[in-house]
């Protein structure tokens, strides 16, 4: 071996800005991430539903083509606010399918492999690191929710004109703040539970367990209780709830606006007091 | 010399037990060493000096900057090496110690560069593009040292270094921790059980017992005065000899067919020759007694 390679050479270079420094988690991640092949089909599955869409909007503004494939304009469904929103519940569930495939291996190896330290004992901070690992799945469900949403606005506002696009401005909004509402919940749901069991297997089982076993728990206390509190552990009527509203649509849910709202901020609430138990650099055994 | 470490009445409590009580030394050595019994409060010592426990009285400076209120510029200036397996099981060492130069604020090109340069130089050059998790136990200590060191710090802090470590591998370690020590471009601060580690390497050594301060030696220094402490091994009259050398002011006892003696300031160490060839009575051996870190230890240990 070179006699260079056996003797320690001080670093005296530049230094980084640490503002930046939590993306170079997020960095490392995705390269890791999308080693599997898995991954990068799903996301390709996961583009079809606005693909259709935009295929749907450009047929419904095309008339010499309805004409030629015998469809009347009158007979499309209105692009609207009930097409987004079903446009979000779709995009929605394949965000809380994703999120169930990435989330559980942010937190839980770092966690079980003792790397938190190392992190810890640099210029890090706490927050920075869950920032770092929030953005791998807020980039990655942006990419398949509220990014695709807002192309598919503006395919509508082309072919539709200004005047469609002024009318309907608050529809754009309601794309976004509904789906970042809801890839935030996914985010903070997936690393608190990812951090809390520090197992992969276990935390992905327990993303899927919040929510289909809140959504059966609620029914369940719904029918036995003959109230309608049972709604409150159901995340994805929480969420359905808050989309109707910001759609403009009648919602039969038997949550208010404000009750979904308030059980949103508990739950993430509750994810932020999680993370901040267990992103530690060291555990204190009492 | 620059203060290290310097620590004025710390005291540290982790839930309702004090684990560190008024601490106050002022550390400046190359290498210093840190030793105590388990739960001695070693750790948690570290942990503390890395802005991990919160401190609950006094103050702690490390490298001039104080742990409270500097953390940042710290954690800047300081490499750890930690005592439990600490890696990304699927990350290949080049990786992970890129990364961890990056965490530390070297700019990513900078960064690939050093770990190359870092894992050539703890051994694992060949080994680099593996996964950790296929790493064998002493090839993971070495990685914790690559990425203790691929930012450059000025403080290098290892916790028990050499745990799990087989003989060669062990050897190794020692000798690149003094070779680190040797470059004069860091200070270390060396946490372990093991007495002959520290003896090896450190010249300064600070020893914990339940949370407090039992001794700090300055290791060379105390290796001076102990050259007062003489041992002589003779083929005759023991007796007669120790006789004749308190006459001229040393004090001697006998043991197991030697004669120890603490020799007076100024003593001429000719006197001891001349007073056996008057008793025609060959030396057969002459050392200085040297205190050994286990003799220091245990003294500590015994206070």
């Amino acid at each position: 071996m070179a006699v260079y390679k056996q003797t320690y050479k001080d670093y005296s270079g530049t230094r980084t800005t640490p503002w930046f420094r939590f993306f170079i988690l997020s960095r490392y991640s995705y390269a890791r991430l999308f080693k599997s092949k898995f991954l990068v089909l799903f996301l390709a599955v996961c583009m079809f539903y606005p693909l259709g869409c935009a295929v749907f909007i450009y047929l419904s503004h095309n008339i010499p083509l309805l004409t030629a494939l015998r469809l009347r304009s009158g007979a499309m469904p209105p692009i609207d606010g009930e097409f987004f929103n079903v446009y979000c519940v779709v995009q929605g569930a394949l965000a809380f399918l994703l999120t169930t495939l990435v989330g559980p291996s942010l937190v839980a190896p770092d966690l079980a492999n003792g790397a938190m330290s190392l992190y810890l004992s640099r210029p890090f901070s706490r927050t920075q690191y869950v920032a770092g690992k929030m953005t791998i799945l807020l980039l990655l469900l942006s990419v398949i929710t509220w990014i695709p949403g807002i192309v598919l606005y503006l395919i509508q506002a082309g072919c539709a004109g200004w005047d469609w696009a002024r009318v309907h401005a608050w529809l754009a909004g309601s794309i976004v703040l509904g789906l970042w509402i809801w890839i935030v919940v996914l985010s903070l749901i997936a690393l608190a539970l990812s951090a809390w069991v520090k197992w992969k297997i276990a935390a992905g089982a327990l993303i899927l367990g919040v929510f289909f076993a809140g959504a059966g728990f609620g029914v369940a206390i719904n029918n036995v209780t003959r109230t309608h509190y049972g709604a409150f552990i159901d995340l994805m009527q929480v969420v359905r709830t808050i989309w109707s509203d910001l759609f403009r649509n009648g919602s039969s849910a038997d949550l208010s606006v404000t009750e979904a709202w308030t059980v949103l901020g508990v739950t993430c609430g509750l994810c932020l007091w999680l993370l901040a138990r267990r992103i530690r650099a060291f555990e204190v055994v009492k | 010399m620059q203060t290290v470490v310097e620590l004025a009445r710390l005291s540290v409590c982790l839930g309702k037990r004090e684990i560190l009580t008024d601490l106050s030394v002022e550390l400046s050595g190359r290498i210093i060493g840190l030793l105590g019994p388990n739960g001695a409060g070693k750790s948690t010592l570290i942990l503390t000096l890395l802005g991990f426990c919160p401190v609950t009285r006094g103050t702690a400076r490390v490298l001039g900057h104080d742990i409270r209120r500097h953390i940042k510029q710290v954690r800047t200036l300081v490499g750890y090496m930690p005592e439990n397996d600490s890696f990304i099981a699927d990350m290949t060492a080049v990786s992970f110690v890129r990364m961890m130069g990056e965490l530390s604020g070297l700019p990513a090109e900078s960064a690939l560069e050093r770990a190359h340069e870092v894992l050539f130089y703890v051994g694992l050059g060949e080994a680099r593009y593996r996964t950790l998790g296929t790493y064998s136990v002493g090839m993971k200590q070495m990685v914790k040292l690559a990425q203790a060191i691929v930012h450059g710090p000025r403080l290098l802090i290892l916790d028990e270094p050499t745990n799990g470590l087989d003989p060669r591998a062990r050897r190794r370690m020692l000798r690149l921790i003094r070779d680190i020590r040797d470059s004069g471009q860091m200070h270390v601060l060396l946490c372990s059980h093991l007495l002959r580690d520290v003896e090896e390497t450190c010249q300064e050594v600070l020893i914990l017992k339940q949370g407090r301060i039992v001794h700090y030696a300055n290791l060379a220094q105390e290796r001076s005065v102990n050259q007062r402490f003489v041992e002589i091994e003779t083929s005759g009259d023991n007796a007669g000899l120790a006789e004749a050398l308190t006459k001229i002011g040393c004090t001697c006892t006998t043991s197991g067919g030697r004669l120890k003696m603490v020799l007076p300031e100024d003593f001429d160490l000719r006197q001891i020759y001349r007073v056996a060839a008057k008793r025609d009575l060959p030396l057969r051996r002459l050392n200085y007694r040297r205190d050994t870190l286990e003799d220091i230890f245990l003294k500590a240990m015994e206070a």
